[in-house]
């Protein structure tokens, strides 16, 4: 017997309910999703069985097989064989089947048992079970599989008591041997799933049509037309929502951050620490904190989506297109995500088989626009675009919006094109995709995950975009000009130099000006730096003259840009890898410097032409 | 009456009569038996592509839908009627 904690995992096939299991015995909160592969990392937790022993739990990434077919997958058997770098063997396994589904889950939950790994099975989902017409016959199960069984419904807590006192009858203190599992060749399959079905029907009553609402939905949903048309349209007011939803509470924000600017102003001497909190805090940080119910609105869709299934039928709907440049609709999951945030993203595309299709979903994530990217857009939106209505409930902003969007996937489907023949050359991939049935969003979750995003934004906000914008701010305000001296703060400060001479050179013939040029800068760490630091500079700009101070950083850019240098600077940052922690992941999950180098590359190449050829044609039309 | 996945219209049932593995990779066959399509598998295609084209595939495989792109499909024979 060894004194260390136990430890056991929760396995099984993907969308079985592993990551609800394992937050509601560990009160830990992993990402639950209703499409498979939402889980692609290991992650452990703690919990303590009845004699207060704590245990630790891991969560694993979904698996139909101890084959690992991707990257994500691998995982899984390594932690399930014992072979995983530096960590301990499992004491026990808790085999995670849908219960309305088991001729499907078994075949794996029979590859595990034969491991020699203690288990115990969780019969999930038995509601979902119940509410397609089936009976379950547990102790039945347990006899056939010769281990213990315990029905739950992991979203609402039914059968973790009992969970709990299962796995501890597994700890037997005898040491376990591991059958190392061989590959399966098509023959020891069949044999796997024969005797699954087997089991499954002599433990199942009664066999009513499977899954009416999901199919009568589906015959809307994935209609090759009305489904596609339904699609553009969730999208389209995904877009129009983020606009029409947030304007009253970020303008709330706004007014009170000006009064807060404004108050602290007049009660504060006149000295740099005022600057600072004046010009740097409020002006800076609080040009993105208005972003917030933007982004939330952004995510209430984004939640709702992952959370009712409807993502893989997007997915089947986007892929005849994916296909014709070389993608997998399965790489669109990865995509969809990244219009939250691309580390997830390019994270999620763990769960792709082929290596070259999952490089270029990696490649092309940047382009999806990320949440990150809102505050820049919205700002310049909000500044030059009129809130007029061109259409029956379609504003011209959120029309403005959507096609940015829009760009950023044209851009990503065109270069996943030239990657796929030039260097990720290869034989175009399959999709092979579990379609899950449709759940409805849990409104627990959905606010948890709305909370989970308001804290990660408030949480740059008051890091990386604080610290962005201090330095920036200090940098900006020194050196001081002479006393008398006619030439702006802005210009003769240390970051005002560095911008006009070595950056504006380069960013003036497409359109930027001399503020731009000096935002950019900073902006490489995050994109809503960009947007702080606008608002640092023209508040440092402004300097005393307090007319001028009170001016939000909209009007201010409405005043101070022409609208040609405004599209110029949203094309820019459709294209613009600006985003330190992007880089860094691509490193990490293509294992070389390589492909990151490619991707910042072609990323700044793309949006130096593009902005270069929006500001021309603007001037041209005459908008310059 | 026999016919490949791949030419089934949507709302056609039958049972997977035979698979040419061998124009399958080995690693994709493996998942498409792990998603339980199989000699014997009753199927019903449901959904073909969007818009103007007309892959992937949405096929019903037991209690489960799967989708699958048509050069898959292609290697897979159908027979009707379910199976024994
Ligand atoms: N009705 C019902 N839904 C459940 C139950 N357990 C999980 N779900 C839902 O099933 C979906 C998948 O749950 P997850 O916990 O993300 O599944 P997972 O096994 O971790 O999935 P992967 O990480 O993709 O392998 C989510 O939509 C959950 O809300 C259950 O007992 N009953
Ligand atoms: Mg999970």
């Amino acid at each position: 017997m060894t004194s260390a904690m136990p430890m056991i995992a929760f396995v099984g096939n993907p969308n079985s309910g592993k990551s609800s299991l394992f937050n509601a015995l560990t009160g830990a909160r992993q990402k639950i999703g209703n499409y498979p592969g939402v889980t692609v990392e290991r992650k452990s937790g703690r919990a303590v069985l009845s004699d207060g022993r704590p245990l630790e739990m891991v969560d694993l990434p979904g698996s139909y097989s101890l084959t690992p077919s991707s990257p994500d997958e691998e995982v899984t058997r390594a932690v399930v064989t014992g072979h995983q770098q530096g960590e301990r063997r499992l004491d026990a396994m808790v085999i995670v089947v849908d219960a309305s589904n088991l001729e499907q889950h078994l075949p794996f939950a029979l590859e595990l048992i034969e491991v020699g790994t203690p288990v115990v099975v969780a019969l999930n989902m038995i509601d979902m079970a119940t509410r397609d017409g089936l009976t379950l016959d547990a102790a039945q199960l347990s006899a056939e599989l010769g281990v213990p069984v315990v029905p739950t419904v992991a979203v609402r807590g039914r059968g973790i008591i009992e969970l709990i006192a299962a796995i501890e009858t597994l700890f037997d203190g005898s040491p376990h041997p591991i059958v190392e599992p061989a590959e399966h060749g098509p023959d020891v399959d069949r044999q796997l799933r024969s005797r699954a079905q087997r089991i499954a029907r002599a433990t199942t009553i009664g066999e009513p049509p499977e899954r009416r609402w999901t199919q009568r939905l589906d015959a809307v949903l994935l209609h090759p037309v009305l489904g596609f048309a339904i699609l553009l349209a969730i999208l389209f007011v995904m877009f129009q929502a983020v606009f029409a939803w947030s304007a009253t509470p970020a303008d709330a924000i706004d007014v009170g951050l000006g009064n807060l600017g404004a108050y602290l102003g007049d009660a504060m001497p006149d000295n740099w620490l005022r600057s600072m909190v004046v010009d740097g805090i409020i002006a800076g940080v609080g040009a993105v904190v208005v972003f917030l119910p933007q982004i939330l609105v952004l995510f209430l869709f984004i939640l709702v989506l992952e959370a009712t299934g409807y993502l893989t039928r997007a997915a089947f709907l986007m892929d005849g297109i994916m296909a014709k440049v070389g993608l997998s609709g399965r790489g669109f999951i990865p995509l969809l995500s990244s219009f939250a945030c691309a580390i997830p993203g390019i994270m999620a595309t763990r769960a792709i088989a082929d290596p070259k299709d999952r490089l270029t979903t990696i490649l092309i994530a940047p382009l999806m626009t990320c949440s990150a990217r809102l505050p820049v857009y919205a700002i310049i939106i909000a500044a030059f675009i009129p809130a007029r209505s061109v259409g029956p409930g379609i504003g011209l902003q959120g029309l403005v919006l959507f096609t940015l969007y829009l760009s950023g996937i044209v851009g990503a489907l065109v270069v996943a094109f030239v990657l796929r023949h030039t260097v990720t050359k290869g034989a175009s991939a399959g999709l092979i995709m579990e379609m899950p049935r449709y759940q409805w969003p849990r409104l627990a979750d959905v606010a948890l995950g709305l909370w989970q995003r308001a804290w990660i934004f408030l949480k740059r906000a008051g890091t990386i975009i604080f610290f962005s914008t201090m330095i920036l701010w200090a940098l900006l305000s020194f050196p001081k000009p002479p006393a008398g001296s006619d030439v702006s703060p802005v210009r003769y400060s240390l970051a005002g130099r560095i911008a006009d001479n070595l950056v504006a050179p380069v960013v003036e013939p497409i359109g930027f000006n001399k503020d731009i040029a000096l935002a950019l800068i900073p902006a490489m760490a995050a994109r809503e730096v960009a947007v702080s630091a606008l608002g640092t500079v023209y508040a440092i700009e402004a300097g005393d003259d307090d007319e001028e101070a009170a001016r939000a950083l909209g009007p201010k850019l409405a005043a101070d840009w022409s609208l040609a240098t405004a599209l110029a600077f949203l094309a820019w940052f459709v294209f613009a890898p600006q985003c330190i922690s992007t880089i860094a992941v691509t490193r990490r999950e293509t294992n070389s410097w390589r492909w990151p180098a490619l991707m910042v590359a072609y990323l700044f190449a793309l949006a130096y032409l593009f902005t270069g050829v929006t500001y021309w044609a603007a001037t041209a039309l005459g908008l310059g | 009456m026999y016919s490949v996945l791949a030419n089934l219209k949507p709302g056609e049932r039958g049972h997977v009569a035979a698979v040419d593995w061998d124009r399958i990779s080995v690693p994709e066959g493996r998942r498409l038996r792990e998603l339980g399509l199989v000699e014997g598998a009753n199927i019903e295609l449901l959904h073909r592509g969007s818009l103007f084209l007309k892959d992937p595939l949405a096929v019903r495989v037991g209690r489960t839908t799967i989708v699958i792109r048509l050069a898959h499909a292609a290697a897979i024979s159908i027979a009707e009627g379910s199976a024994a």
